[in-house]
């Protein structure tokens, strides 16, 4: 057995039961219906891919899980807790994070800072201990420094801690954006297009960072992902939506067969 | 050349994550608190502490509390005049009404009066951004405008509608001469201007930076907007009701409802625009410019000689005054704070090239 093929097998040893379920989403703006009826599960630990057309739904159906979105109809159950919305803190506050597709980092603030903002949800001193620095909330400032600098350099950004990252590389700022979710120990990780717009060299090490996550740190991961190629190698099962519908679901290879899916992609003859 | 931070290693959190990393800065900081509480009081002129001085760090006060919300925050508000407002009648009412009450505990409590109604005006931020929460803003400034002029209770039902403060005592001492004035506004001041530092510098200030700069991804990691919009609004409210009842017991001594009008407010976003949006201390630079300029700009055609009627001053200085933010705006949207961070980097590198 090679040594590849024996981590895959402690990582599929790894993955449990269902920790994020989706049942009977439908979502729609006016007429345009996003999504239709979609229900699938994600199990722990496993890196679960979102594929599909442009326009598809893939964003749509994480913002709706974020609670970005209200859902018309269906119900989602993370952790055993079943309910139909949320607003966005609160999901963050339960153990979901999520990086964006289109950068949304907080440009005025250095690297450090938006990996700090990540940790806001567990600090806990009040206004009056902050403003007048008392000593909790000094220390509890450099307890979670500490934790940012462990996620700073598991990202092998210390260089730029310091630097607004408005001034970074976008290969650069897709890594902060990482960051700032992973501060947050996360139990579900939502990663949207996390290698949208690299090259072959960032989209690799990209990729390192995603597996060591889920294998370091046990995070669940939901990847919405255009490079095939990627999804393929990484994911453990794929959902494939087009037009807001559930066209395909299962492990990487039973997809790529199904013929919905290569309809989806490649168009028919007629 | 005297202004590197080379050799000075920083070996914990605490160290590098002080407000002033570098020991020149610190230095500098030091001298100038020396030379502000021992050398000013001896040196200064009444004239030039009652016209320039006091004015000059009240306004500085209010400038750090709009700042809190426009510049760290996000939030606009053209309302902030009436916040300094309830914060000046709501001192002077307790005042008043409290007789012997202690002058520190009077002004916690007029920042507190006027975070409170910050916090009330900050709802519709809620649910609305930029302009039309500028519009909304508005309404504070006209309604507690009106408020202050039509309900006499707040007034103590004086006549003519102004009120005049009696000399504030503090522990005994009389605060009357403007040099005992300006080192009691400085102590103040200071520790304020510190706690404002502080607060950006902490989780609470990293949600205002957060949700000005990105509201979705900030509900998504966490940040209730509700809390940290309204935070901003109050705290933002507390240090500008402070500045107001600053203003109305140190500066003004007896004032009228107009004293707080809607040019105030004007005045004061001139201040963090030109000072510099999301800095402590662009806040002092714009209270600077905004309380020397207009006496720079009366004084100076005399001394080249010119004789100008008191008419044609005052428009030339609102002219320049309007022309010099246009001006601003342009070249420096970042404010006096960033010319200042940029001559602190060249002066790293002073006297070589890289």
């Amino acid at each position: 057995m090679n040594p590849g093929a024996s981590l895959q097998a402690v990582h599929q040893a790894h993955i449990g039961a269902p920790i994020l379920q989706l049942e009977g989403i439908s979502l729609a703006f006016g007429g345009v219906q996003a999504l239709q009826d979609i229900s699938f599960d994600v199990r722990e630990h496993e890196i679960r891919a979102i594929i599909g057309p442009n326009g598809a739904g893939k964003s749509s159906m994480l913002n709706v899980i974020n609670g970005i979105y209200k859902p018309q109809q269906g119900r989602i159950t993370f952790r055993g807790q079943t309910f139909s919305h949320m607003e966005p803190w609160q999901v963050a506050r339960m153990g979901i994070a999520r990086t964006f597709q289109n950068l949304a980092l907080f440009k005025g603030m250095s690297v450090l800072d938006n990996i700090m903002t990540g940790r806001n949800l567990r600090m806990k001193s009040n206004l009056l201990q902050q403003a007048l620095r008392l000593g909790a909330a000094e220390r509890e400032e450099i307890a979670h420094r500490e934790r940012a600098e462990e996620i700073i350099d598991f990202l092998e950004i210390q260089a730029w801690r310091k630097t607004p990252v408005g001034r970074l590389p976008y290969g650069l700022q897709k890594r902060v954006d990482l960051g700032r979710a992973l501060a947050m120990e996360p139990a579900v990780l939502l990663l949207d297009e996390p290698m949208a717009g690299m090259n072959v060299e960032e989209k690799q090490d990209m990729c390192r960072f995603v597996l060591d996550v889920n294998n370091e740190f046990g995070t669940t991961i939901v990847l919405i992902e255009h490079d095939m190629g990627v999804v393929m190698d990484i994911s453990d099962r794929v959902v494939v939506l087009d037009y807001g519908r559930k066209i395909g679901d299962g492990a990487p290879d039973e997809v790529r067969g199904n013929e919905d899916v290569i309809r989806a992609y490649l168009g028919v003859a007629h | 050349m005297f202004y590197r931070e080379n050799g000075q290693f920083k070996t914990s959190y605490r160290a590098d994550q002080q407000i002033l990393p570098i020991r020149q800065d610190r230095l500098l900081m030091a001298g100038l608190l020396v030379v502000a509480y021992l050398v000013v009081p001896w040196v200064a002129s009444d004239y030039l502490l009652r016209a320039i001085i006091l004015p000059f760090l009240i306004l500085s006060l209010a400038a750090i509390g709009l700042n809190l919300l426009v510049g760290y925050c996000g939030q606009i508000s053209l309302g902030h005049a009436a916040f300094m407002a309830v914060g000046a009648y709501a001192a002077y009412n307790l005042a008043v009404r409290v007789p012997g009450m202690n002058f520190l505990l009077v002004l916690l409590l007029a920042g507190v009066c006027a975070a409170l109604v910050g916090a009330l005006f900050g709802i519709p931020s809620l649910r609305i951004k930029g302009l039309y929460l500028a519009v909304a803003t508005l309404a504070a400034q006209f309604f507690i405008d009106w408020m202050f002029a039509r309900v006499k209770w707040f007034t103590n039902y004086a006549s003519s509608g102004s009120v005049s403060t009696a000399t504030v005592e503090l522990f005994g001492w009389k605060i009357e001469t403007p040099a005992e004035k300006y080192l009691f506004l400085l102590s103040v001041v200071s520790v304020l201007a510190l706690a404002a530092k502080n607060l950006v510098r902490s989780h609470i200030g990293r949600s205002w930076m957060a949700t000005r700069d990105m509201d979705v991804a900030a509900e998504v990691i966490g940040i209730r907007p509700v809390y940290a919009k309204l935070t901003a609004f109050a705290v933002s409210a507390f240090y500008v009701g402070v500045a107001g009842a600053l203003w109305g017991f140190m500066h003004l001594g007896a004032w009228e409802p107009a004293a707080f009008g809607i040019n105030v407010s004007l005045n004061l976003l001139f201040m963090i625009i030109i000072g510099g949006m999301g800095s402590i201390l662009g806040s002092f630079f714009g209270a600077f410019f905004i309380t020397v300029l207009p006496i720079l700009l009366a004084q100076v055609p005399a001394m080249l000689g010119f004789n100008l009627s008191v008419e044609t001053g005052s428009h030339l200085e609102l002219m320049i005054f309007g022309a010099l933010i246009v001006f601003f705006l342009i070249v420096e949207p970042h404010g006096l704070a960033r010319l200042w961070a940029i001559g602190k980097e060249k002066l790293r590198l002073w006297p070589f090239p890289h």
